[in-house]
């Protein structure tokens, strides 16, 4: 037998099948067995000389830490990433200010505490429900914020009585400050503080320390940018918690800056023009797919929703009928009406059922074979006859009605698509809507209702169960304006990094491009969108400097009876039709695309043409309100260089 | 009935006294400390002295099943165990879940929990009737057996569980007799490929993943935080700890996981070394006088199977105390007998009921 447990055998046993030996079996186990309790030994020795090192040899450091002493760690939350628009105006910053916090599980009573805090400085009833509603959501051993923006006397006063005050803490933050107050509010959004929901779903590490996270717009969609990495450091308190001193600290990495694609002077003009009315205009580059302005009417003040906007205050804001938190630019669809004309006429093209030789005989009023209903054109006494060019330069709707049958709707929702109507349209903004492009195989699943000829007549000219965003028509418009080349549409033109300054532009994002059967196919339709400007439905607004190619609407949200006939003044505004328009300009050289709409503004030619013009004027001929520029502290911070 | 025929009665039931007493002893010392660990609260007290009743109940009624029967099962429980491991991956993809769990309707149940038994059971199924020292061919299958529900665990992922199952075999193996030639050859091969692994086939991300791993405290506000507390609440205690109720890393909050993984912190805290020394020295008397049971077994599958299940004990008892104290990665193993909860307490104490049954049934089989 040899030393380490293999039994020594007869030399010729290992060339044949080994007889099982229970009692060798039984020795090799017992000296495996030995080994074994010598392991056991030795790793539990090494447990307790382990307890020896921590217990004995470390006994003070460690009893210093816990008794004396505590090591906490400390998040320490990175610093937002700023927001500009593409001129560099700063539109969002950080602003150093102290907060009072109240940890109630360190607090004596908390009661008291509230008590003398509230005979040193102001605190509103307010104040104290949002702190109670948050301490009630939080663990009592975690500070929770009680006032905001304490002024240096009220730090003064509060810093005499702090050693008094366990529990009770001036903390410094840097909450978020919209510079330009409402403007742009609908593309940059704002941050809030992290609900339940929300944190449920975040990392802990990356948020701890954070109270804060982007809620809608940019803010949202390039929260992981604009949040940076955050760090923490160790460090040793007293035994009320308050820190001694670091022991150990990893810096944050702060978050990146951005530069939007918006131009904020634009956005001032959009919304300015929009006043007085509810509705949206979007104006896009359509050689990159940037936003340059995206205007949403009424519009709200972002600054209250950073520490917890008042309830009463955020009820009103709910509850108005004009909705002023609802964004109408991504989230509003309404029907495109004959805004889309331009698009059917294309799809005829396309699909060979018109060309631009053959006309239709428009005598006011279309009927399907064998059906009694009559389709009104909006002229009563028709258009007498028309080409493809006259049928969009004076939006004829018998034309398009007999376009539509002669298309069906399948071909025209499958060549539709192609231009994002429909769906999204894939913007870098959270919650844009898909809006509709009817189908039958949708009106079935949703109206349990087959899908009568007549619904294909209104589709043909933007009406029935058709409806688009403003965003939507906007990108399409673009589109139509490059002859099918397609970007998605997109508000941050460049990433900054906060250390170095160095800016990464953002590309434009291509989808390719939409072809057609004949090129010139695009030269048709835009012709006819130049002369809607050029003598048709829009030419109020043709401009002597540039050329534009449009095309207006007008979406009926009240259907008259067969025989009304439609009477602006006597209808209440809410009934009245919703003003649509789009256009790109230059002609030549297209270097905008817009859409307008103006809910019940009446009609497109005469209320939303117009405003699309101001907006041309603004960006093409560099046409600002200085005084405009001057009340909103438009500033540009430093010029810099690399980019626009 | 009168003394005598009590004792007669007694002395039917199939057990071992030193190793009964010495379980009772940690667990009794286990729910005094659970009651300062988990801030006087009497319900957590009175549902784990719930589960160790039901414990030391089943270990009671496996000691009585003869071994031959336990052998007979054992193939069948070792597929069956394997069967469930797959259902649960299957299961766990679909609903993009946890995939530890199976949901039987009634209980939820964890397949991998069947395998610290099963494996052992397997393994020393597998040599009882094999010679030993093992040859080539049986050694290769002993290593399969071991690696298909390792792997299976591992991907759950459940590293804590893959691991016993893995120490499982491995031991087995070894108390088999292995060849040393072997596991020294093993060895080597481990210490020449691991390098090369890292250097050329790991990314960065999963470098820094293993030395996180290895060194918890380069990262304070995850696993880390646990291990920094822990220390504290170990070190302060002294050569004769704070005294019971008296702990204040745990009372405070300070400790996380103070009643279930963290045990061993709060307790030497509160105990100190003396306490600690002698916690360890209660768990070697368990697994010494197990060990010495095992060599006493009959036959192959006996002693396999008794040294095998005594070892799982080891290594659990090991890891904890281990990881606590800061000395072992954080590897979520709970403290055998002590942490507050566990379906593995039950697991641990169907282990002890076998162990029992093989030793206390000895003299029924011709040897």
């Amino acid at each position: 037998m040899n030393r380490w447990g293999a039994a020594a055998r007869p030399p010729l046993d290992r060339l044949l099948v080994r007889e099982k030996d229970n009692t060798a079996e039984s020795e090799l186990f017992f000296r495996r067995v030995l080994i074994m309790v010598c392991a056991v030994f030795v790793g539990l020795l090494a447990v307790s000389g382990r307890l020896v090192y921590l217990q004995v040899l470390n006994h003070d450091r460690f009893t210093t830490l816990s008794e004396s002493n505590r090591v906490r760690i400390q998040p320490l939350p990175p610093t937002r990433g700023f927001i500009y628009d593409r001129r560099g105006v700063l539109l969002a910053d950080n602003l150093a200010s102290y907060h009072l916090e109240v940890t109630p599980d360190q607090t004596r009573d908390l009661e008291g505490t509230l008590a003398v805090i509230k005979s040193r400085i102001a605190l509103s009833d307010l104040d104290v429900d949002r702190f109670r509603k948050l301490a009630r959501r939080t663990p009592p051993y975690t500070g929770v914020p009680l006032r905001f923006q304490l002024t240096d006397d009220e730090i003064a006063l509060l810093a005499i009585d702090l050693y008094r005050l366990p529990g009770v803490d001036i903390k410094a933050d840097l909450p978020r400050r919209y510079l330009v107050k409402s403007l742009g509010v609908h593309a940059i959004g704002y941050v809030g503080r992290i609900d339940e929901t929300e944190m449920s779903k975040l990392d802990p590490g990356q948020y701890s320390g954070s109270t804060h996270i982007g809620k809608t717009g940019v803010e949202r969609s390039y929260e992981d940018l604009l949040r940076g990495r955050a760090g923490y450091e160790q460090v040793e308190t007293n035994a009320e918690g308050r820190p001694l001193r670091v022991l150990n600290r990893t810096a944050p990495t702060p978050g990146q800056h951005l530069h939007l694609s918006l131009d904020i002077r634009l956005q001032a003009v959009a919304e300015k023009a929009l006043e007085g009315h509810n509705g949206a205009i979007v104006a896009i580059d359509p050689r990159n797919g940037e936003v340059l302005a995206l205007a949403s009417q009424p519009v709200y003040d972002p600054n209250p929703f950073v520490n917890g906007i008042e309830f009463s205050a955020y009820r009103k804001l709910n509850t108005s009928k004009d909705r002023p938190l609802l964004n109408r630019a991504l989230r509003g669809v309404y029907p495109p009406g004959s805004t889309i004309k331009p698009l059917m006429a294309l799809t005829g093209l396309q699909y060979g059922v018109v060309n631009r030789a053959s006309g239709v005989f428009c005598a006011g009023v279309y009927r399907l074979p064998g059906a009694s209903r009559k389709f009104r054109d909006w002229k009563r006494s028709g258009h007498g006859a028309v080409s493809l060019d006259r049928a969009i330069s004076q939006s004829c709707d018998v034309y398009f009605y007999d376009l539509a049958v002669k298309l069906g709707i399948d071909r025209t929702k499958a060549f539709l698509d192609k231009f994002s109507l429909g769906r999204p349209t894939g913007i870098d903004l959270p919650g844009e809507k898909g809006a509709l492009l009817p189908s039958p195989q949708w009106k079935q699943k949703v109206h349990k209702q087959d899908w009568f000829p007549g619904d294909t007549v209104s589709a043909g000219i933007g009406q029935g169960f058709f409806l688009a965003t403003p965003l939507q028509l906007a990108h399409s418009t673009a589109v139509i304006s490059q002859h099918g080349k397609v970007f998605l549409p997109r508000v941050v033109h460049a990433t900054e990094d906060p250390g170095t300054r160095v800016k990464n532009r953002v590309e434009p994002r291509s989808a390719g491009t939409i072809e057609v059967k004949n090129p010139r196919f695009w030269d048709a339709i835009i012709g006819g969108m130049i002369h809607v400007v050029e003598g048709g439905t829009a030419h109020k607004i043709r401009s002597p400097r540039y050329r534009i190619a449009g095309k207006t609407g007008t979406a009926q949200v009240f259907t008259l009876g067969q025989n009304q006939s439609y009477n602006a003044r006597r209808l209440a505004k809410h009934l009245l039709d919703h003003a649509l328009f789009v256009a790109f300009a230059p002609v030549e050289d297209p270097r905008i695309a817009v859409a307008v709409i103006a809910e019940h503004g009446g009609g497109g030619s005469a209320t939303a043409a117009p405003l699309a013009r101001r907006v041309m004027d603004a960006y093409l001929l560099d046409q600002y309100d200085d005084k405009l520029d001057a009340g909103l502290k438009l500033v540009p911070e430093v010029q810099r260089d690399g980019l626009e | 009935m009168d003394w005598n025929n009590g004792r007669r009665v007694l002395g039917l039931i199939k057990l071992d006294w030193p190793l009964l007493l010495g379980l009772l002893a940690v667990s009794g010392l286990g729910l005094v400390v659970l009651y300062s660990a988990g801030q006087r609260n009497m319900d957590l007290v009175l549902g784990q002295a719930m589960r160790l009743g039901l414990g030391f109940a089943i270990m009671l009624v496996l000691a009585q099943i003869p071994p031959s029967h336990i052998r007979f099962w054992s193939p069948w429980l070792y597929l069956a165990g394997l069967l469930l491991l797959v259902a649960v991956m299957v299961v766990g993809d679909i609903s993009k879940g946890a995939q530890r769990w199976l949901d039987l309707g009634v209980v939820r149940f964890q397949p991998s929990e069947i395998m610290k038994l099963a494996v052992p059971m397997m393994m020393a199924w597998f040599f009882a009737d094999k010679a030993l020292p093992p040859r080539w061919l049986p050694l290769l299958a002993g290593a399969l057996i071991t690696v298909i529900p390792f792997i299976l665990i591992a991907e759950q992922p459940d590293l804590g569980t893959a691991l016993v199952v893995g120490w499982a075999g491995a031991v087995a193996l070894f108390l088999a007799g292995l060849n040393w030639f072997i596991i020294i050859g093993l060895a080597a091969v481990l210490a020449a490929v691991v390098p090369l692994f890292w250097t050329f086939v790991m990314h960065d991300y999963q470098r820094q993943r293993v030395w996180t791993f290895l060194d918890p405290e380069s990262d304070p506000l995850g696993t880390g935080y646990h291990i920094i507390q822990s220390k504290i609440a170990i070190g302060s205690g002294g050569i004769y700890g704070k005294g019971w109720l008296n702990g204040t890393q745990s009372h405070l909050d300070f400790l996380p996981e103070g009643s279930t993984d963290f045990i061993f912190a709060a307790f030497s805290e509160e105990f100190g070394l003396v306490g600690g020394c002698v916690l360890l020295a209660m768990y070697f008397f368990i697994i010494a006088r197990c060990l010495y049971m095992a060599t006493r077994a009959p036959n192959t599958y006996g002693r396999l199977l008794s040294g095998s299940l005594t070892l799982i004990f080891f290594i659990y008892a090991f890891v904890n105390s281990g990881m606590v104290s800061g000395l072992l990665p954080v590897v979520g193993l709970p403290l055998p007998l002590f942490s507050y909860g566990g379906t593995s307490l039950v697991t641990i104490m169907a282990g002890f009921g076998m162990l029992m049954s093989v030793h206390s049934h000895r003299r029924n089989l011709t040897r």
